[in-house]
Parts: structure tokens; sequence; C-alpha cells
């Protein structure tokens, strides 16, 4: 039974907060019929794994959640802030912290498991410390994406959303990022990596796997995957005064305009430009 | 008869930033060098004005949607219900329309245009909320949004009695977390209730019943950030630029086989023949193949398009959608067949 079944069949019929009650009987994290365990190319959507129990979530993290929510007229819309934050402190989504976000929210845990596993940054397993991700949409795919995806999967012996053993890298293919200008882009915990190729790529996962501070090509340096979701949660790490106002791409048109002396018209030429516009219409109309 | 005419259509510069115009400075980003360039005068200027007279000039600047679908920004305004329920601006800054790359920009470089324009729009059609939805996937924009909103909160641009002057209005950060139909603006509004996003039947429109089923305007980032220009100057300043039926200027986002790929700020009706002549054509020893006029979800276009003015309505009569005026452009290596399907 898929996750999105489940969830379903949850709705509405209890407040589902029972889950690791239903989780120690084995059905929420069994695989389907038919499907090999060990099968990594089974990329099918697979639920949150219940097995795991434990949790990192203090008094502390459950203070910040109740804050995110009393951000919105409507607390449910703090859902993803939330689920963001639950990452930040678990390394993925966790029962426990979907059970306390159904709590504070006065929802189902089905409720939020629905939509945890609707959205692709949620993720089901711990994720790694660096989450990089490719983009292989048409353009950047084009430009050399698939390439360096292809490189990237052999260089670290995982393929799409899975992580390597020593817990550092998570690797994704990932849909256009809006950076296109920048083909074919790379991203590091949702950081722009410009106008990669296969082996800036290499340097980049190898340093990464060192414990190398890196920085992105237009931004921040790089912090931890958790770290980078805390600030999706709405907190702040103070770096947003790191990088540039903007890539050299993104100035192209500034750029040439300053060379060129170009300007957007002032409002004194508009109106003059108007004026003279009404009186050749105004000519035009007499004749 | 035609001699006897001496004044020629106006014609301003190639390029016209006006969005674009700081994002060549050092630290753009922070309210001081912002203010420094004239910014925030705006809000005081609307604040100072009936809302009613803010919205008949965002009319009569005929600004249309800079998010795709190209509706007038000024009537979308207009068709908010008067039924007493409270009115939400939503920014829709999910900007997931592959080859579209021109809001992440404007957000990491220039926050508080967006946030300017936030307050003056929900200012003109009565929001108290305003919500930026932006997709999670880009960290050192969100971090700039967040820093510009603490920054103009502080600076009484936000908040309760914003400026002294009797309005007020909470605007929140809100991160996405990576869903493609979250663009959908429908979708948006479900995400942004913390529900899946999946998209809404229409009607009702969210203009009648958006977030949390009450009054929403949906605008795209671009859209929002263009107001302050024409409140600082005007409606005839803003229509003196573009064609008809597509006033003002525009950011346009080159990509692909071209030797300088990038944003520029253009006059609408602007063609790609002109963008390339300016920003230094196709890459070295190639022809241009196939390009889209507005990003992945837009019909192809050829060589045979390079004159196509590109505004809403002549790119669509030529058979395609001025969009996200994102112009992915392919040479002759590429397979048409293979790059949609990829």
């Amino acid at each position: 039974m898929s996750s999105v079944e489940r969830g379903h069949s949850d709705h509405g019929t209890s407040q589902g907060r029972d889950l690791g009650a239903e989780a120690r009987g084995g059905q929420f994290g069994q695989v389907p019929a038919g499907v090999d365990a060990e099968d990594p190319n089974a990329h099918r959507p697979e639920p949150i794994d219940v097995s795991v129990t434990e949790t990192l979530i203090d008094d502390k993290t459950v203070d910040e959640l109740r804050q995110i929510a009393a951000r919105y007229p409507q607390s449910r819309s703090a859902m993803l802030p939330m689920l963001h934050l639950v990452q930040s402190v678990e390394g993925r989504v966790t029962p426990a912290g979907i059970e306390i976000i159904a709590e504070i929210l006065d929802v189902s845990t089905a409720d939020v498991s629905g939509v945890a596993t609707f959205y692709t940054m949620y993720k089901r397993r711990p994720n790694g410390e660096y989450n990089v991700g490719v983009c292989t949409t048409a353009l950047c795919a084009i430009m050399g994406g698939d390439d360096i995806y292809d490189r990237l999967t052999k260089e670290l012996g995982v393929g799409h959303d899975e992580t390597t053993p020593d817990g550092k890298i998570t690797l994704e293919r990932v849909e256009c990022n809006a950076a296109c200008d920048y083909a074919p882009v790379m991203m590091v915990n949702w950081e722009f990596f410009d106008n990669q190729t296969p082996d800036s790529a290499v340097e980049t996962v190898t340093k990464l796997r060192h414990g190398v501070e890196i920085t992105s090509t237009r931004g921040a340096r790089i912090t931890t995957w958790k770290q980078a979701e805390r600030v999706l949660a709405g907190y702040s790490d103070d770096r947003a005064d790191e990088g540039p106002t903007a890539g050299p791409a993104s100035q192209l048109g500034v750029r040439l305009a300053a060379e060129n002396n170009w300007k957007a018209p002032t409002p004194q030429e508009a109106a003059d430009a108007l004026a003279a516009a009404r009186a050749a219409e105004g000519e035009e109309g007499a004749k | 008869m035609t001699e006897t005419i001496s004044a020629e259509p106006y014609s301003p510069d190639p390029i016209t930033p006006v969005l674009t115009a700081n994002w060549g400075d050092d630290r753009a980003w922070k309210l001081t060098n912002y203010e420094r360039r004239g910014g925030y005068k705006a809000l005081r200027t609307a604040l100072q004005q009936p809302q009613g007279d803010l919205v008949q000039l965002v009319k009569d600047s005929q600004l249309r949607g800079r998010g795709g679908a190209g509706f007038p920004t000024g009537n979308k305004w207009g068709f908010l219900p008067d039924n007493g329920a409270p009115r939400y601006l939503v920014v829709n800054a999910d900007e997931s329309e592959p080859g579209a790359c021109k809001d992440m920009p404007l957000m990491m470089a220039s926050p508080h245009t967006l946030v300017e324009g936030i307050a003056i729009s929900s200012y003109a059609f009565n929001a108290h909320y305003a919500f930026i939805y932006v997709r999670g996937e880009v960290l050192h924009v969100i971090r700039r949004l967040q820093q510009a909103v603490r920054e103009a909160y502080s600076a009484g641009y936000l908040g309760r009695n914003m400026l002294g002057m009797g309005y007020d209005l909470e605007v929140i950060v809100h991160a996405g977390a990576g869903a493609y139909i979250c663009g959908e603006e429908t979708a948006l509004l479900d995400s942004l209730e913390g529900r899946r996003g999946q998209p809404r039947l229409k009607p009702p429109f969210p203009a009648v019943a958006g977030l949390y089923g009450s009054p929403t305007v949906i605008n795209n980032v671009e859209s929002i950030s263009t107001i302050p220009s024409i409140v600082a100057n005007g409606a005839d300043w803003f229509t003196s630029m573009g064609v008809d039926n597509g006033k003002g200027m525009g950011i346009f986002s080159l990509s692909g086989h071209v030797k300088n790929p990038g944003q520029i700020e253009v006059p609408l009706g602007t063609t790609l023949r002109q963008l390339l002549d300016i920003t230094g054509g196709i890459r070295e020893g190639h022809q241009l193949k196939f390009w889209t006029p507005g990003g992945s979800s837009s019909p192809i276009f050829t060589a045979e398009h390079l004159d196509t003015p590109l505004d809403y309505d002549s790119v669509m009569k030529a058979g395609s959608m001025l969009g996200t005026r994102s112009l992915q452009i392919f040479d002759e290596t590429v397979s048409v067949v293979g790059a949609v399907t990829s």
C-alpha cells in the first residue's frame, strides 16, 4: 500500500496519533509485494520509515515549532516550515516530528505525513550532510548536466536520492532551479554552483567529503544540510551578507547598458515624447 | 502628406534598466543602499494617496502580469469583492518553469524592490497580510528576502502603523519544499495553507475565494517589483516604453547556446534578433535552430521568428506564448525531439 493510500484511509477516521503502534505492527514500513527490497532501482514512493522511534526533538525545538505556527493567521499554514525545522533537527522527517506537528496544528498525523510525502525536499531516510543536486532538466541536460550527473554517480557510487555510506553526500537529479543562464547548474544544500563541468563537480564533492569549506559561486559559505533546513524554517544563520549582489550573467544587461550609456527614459523624456506623439496625431487628424 | 510629419515615434534606448538598475551595485541588497537610490520614497508617496487612486494608476499603466499569463495587474486588483473578509497578497516566487530565471536574481540582488512593491500593493487593495511564497531550493535568495523583510520592519516600512501613517501590514517569507506544480497559483494556495500542492478548480477564482477562502491577489515577483517604479514615475512614463497591449519594460532571460547568456531588461516588443545583436549572438561557429520565447511550456520558435516582437499579442499571433520571457536558445547540434523528451 502506498503512503498516499494510507494517508487517505486514515484521513477523517481518526486523529491518527497512534502511528507508533501501527508501525510496530510492521504494516507501515512494509515493502509492497513483488518489489525486491534490495533492488536499488525500485524508486517508487516509499512510506516514511517509522522503524526508528528515537527523537532529537527537545523542548527548545517544540517551542520553536509553536513559534512558527504562531506566525500565520491560520496555523496550518506553518506546516511546511515546521517540517523544515524537524528536518534541521532530525536529519529527515521522523514519526516523532510528525506527531508533534500534528499535535501543535491539531490535525491528524496522516495529514502531516500526507504533506511530507508530497514534497521532494522532505526526506524519508536520513539525508547526507550535503545534498548535491544536479539539474537535468532539458536545457541544463543539453549544456552538460547529464554528463555531470553520470560522472557523480560513478564517483560517489550512488544513484538518485541515495546517500554515500559515510553519510556525507546525498545525490539527486533536480528539476530546473531557475539559474538557466548559468547552465549547467549544480546545487549544494540549495546554494548555486554555476557553470559546472564534470571535473568541477567532482572537485566540489571531493572537498565536501574531506571537510574542506567551500563557497557557492554566487552565495554564501556552504553550511550543513540541517543548518540550511533551519534557515528555510525561518531562522537566520547570519550569512545573508555573504556573496555578491549578482553573478556575471545576471548583470549582462546592466553591464551593456553602462558601456553604451543606455538608460530607461526619465519621466520628463516620457512626457515630452507623449506630447510630441499627441501633436503629431493632432496634425494628422487636421489633414 | 507623410513627409510633413516630422515627429518620429519615440524610441527608448535598447536596454532600459529599472528593476535591474542596481544589480551592478556593491551590496545592493542592503536597505541603506536601496534607500540611497531613492528606495521607499514611492511607498511614502503611495501612503499619502487614496487607495483607489493607486489601483487606477496601475490600471492606467497597463501593466500586465510578468509571471506568464499576462493578465492586467490593475484589473486583477479591481476584482476583489467588497465583502468585509480579510484580503491577502500572495507573491508567487516559485519560479519553477524551466527556462525562467529572472525572479531569483531579482530577489537576491534587490529584495527591497519586491518588499517595497508588496507594501505599496497591499495598501492599494487593502491587504494587511502578504506572503512571499518562494521555492525552497534557493537558500541564499531566501536569506536575502528574510533579511530584507526584517530590515523593512525595523525601519518602519512594514508592521504596525507603517511610516506612522496608520496602515498595518505583516509580511511573511514562506519557503516551499520542492514541487513544480506549486507555481500554479491555486496549487500554491493549497501549499501555503499547509496542504499538498494540488490545483483547485476555478471558479471560484482566487480574487473571490483564495487563501483561507478570502479574496486574494496572486502576483508574480516582477509584477509587484514593477509597482514602485510606476508610483515614482507615473503611468505615462511606463507606457512610453513597449508596444500596444504590451507596455513597459521586462526582464528577458537568455540561456543555452548563446555567447553571453544572462538577464537583460528591455522594452516589451524587442525582438530576439535585436537581443542577439546587443548581447553577442549565437555561440561561435553555430547557427540558431530553435528557441522558446516563454520557457519550456511555450511552443517552440525557429529562425523564422527572429523578428517577431516579443510582446504578449505578437508572440501569441505567431503561435506561442510570451510566458516568462525565458529565451532558451538551441543551435543545430541539438535534436528538437531530444530536447522536448529529455
